[in-house]
């Protein structure tokens, strides 16, 4: 039996190194990508200058993992921009830019790895990243927490779609972990955060890579359509 | 790279043959065959896998790739998914870079 192949996007840092790092390490050969190179190597692991929003680059890459791979077992939708400001200071272009990382990037993605799956006729999962500020409607994040609803929907309408492909699609909710994405927001902000949570610290790696590992073992082929939020948000 | 119909039409009568073998409902092997629709071949879950395998002959016999979920499939006033002969002519423009 060859390697299981596993996608993750956003790649180049933060929680996305770490996702390849940890799946590397638990045998998937990791194909990554970001839109700039990484300055990082591992072995059994490939990366790819690709936006996740530009379709015929998305395409691009899954015609490589289809020709160079033969399979893809796995995908990990982590690829995410943040916005926080208040509405008022906010404008469309970057709303347009967070929904185009978030949501057209984890639809194009979803589509083309179900495309490789169901011709693999094997199944797959495929995980997408949702967030604790869509529940709690966080004012400051109006565009971020809506491109995540988005997400959410996306990823429960497209489970109950790929079921019949042996395809399940899953998200995990995040709480603020210390990465670039939340390096702007102030100290006292992400404190009243935390104490939202009913476990008040903040996540971290192993938080997020023990539930993608849940929805990822094969004994979960019966969970799909679920967003399961971290910290009991 | 320019396709004639005869080839397209070669390829996506294999790619059905393909279909039907894994298929319990078989659709028929013709170009007048109605694929979506009142009597057609397949319902929406069947006209995925069927999508899917015909991309797949294509790619392999003429060594190019279609994509059947273009904007401009799904654009076209008449369906390329009506029936076999209408999947065949809008590959055949599709490869041959007709506008839709």
């Amino acid at each position: 039996m060859s390697q299981r192949v596993m996608l993750i996007t956003g790649t180049r840092k933060g929680i996305g190194r770490h996702l390849a790092e940890h799946y590397v390490a638990a045998g998937y050969h990791v194909i990554g990508c970001s839109r700039t190179a990484a300055d990082w190597e591992l072995p059994g692991y490939e990366h790819h200058c690709v936006d996740v929003a530009d379709e015929t680059a998305v395409q691009r890459l899954f015609q490589h993992i289809g020709t160079r791979h033969g399979r893809l077992d796995a995908v990990v939708n982590n690829a995410g921009i943040a916005s926080m400001n208040h509405v008022l200071l906010t404008p469309l272009s970057t709303v347009r830019n967070v929904f185009s990382t978030n949501v057209f990037g984890t639809f194009l993605a979803c589509r083309e790895a179900s495309r490789l799956m169901i011709r693999g006729g094997a199944g797959g999962r495929i995980v997408n990243f949702a967030t604790v500020a869509t529940p709690w409607d966080l004012e400051g994040e109006a565009a971020y927490a809506a491109s995540k609803a988005a997400v959410e929907s996306l990823t429960r309408v497209l489970a109950r779609e790929l079921a019949p492909f042996a395809i399940t699609v899953n998200a995990v909710g995040p709480t603020p972990v210390a990465t670039d994405l939340i390096r702007s927001v102030p100290k006292e902000k992400i404190d009243a955060l935390l104490a939202r949570q009913a476990i008040h610290r903040m996540g971290e790696m192993r938080d997020i890579t023990v539930v993608i590992d849940f929805f990822l073992q094969p004994e979960s082929d019966f969970v799909t359509g679920q967003v399961l939020y971290l910290g009991g948000a | 790279m320019t396709v004639n119909r005869e080839q397209v039409q070669a390829s996506v009568f294999r790619a059905l043959e393909a279909f039907n073998a894994s298929e319990e409902r078989a659709v028929p092997v013709t170009a007048d065959a109605v694929l979506l629709g009142a009597g057609g071949a397949v319902d929406s879950l069947g006209l995925v896998r069927l999508i899917l395998v015909v991309e797949r002959q294509v790619e392999s016999d003429l060594r190019t790739a279609v994509s059947l979920t273009s904007e401009r499939a799904m654009s076209q006033r008449n369906s390329p998914f009506r029936s076999v002969g209408a999947l065949i002519d809008f590959i055949t423009s599709s490869l041959n870079g007709e506008a839709g």
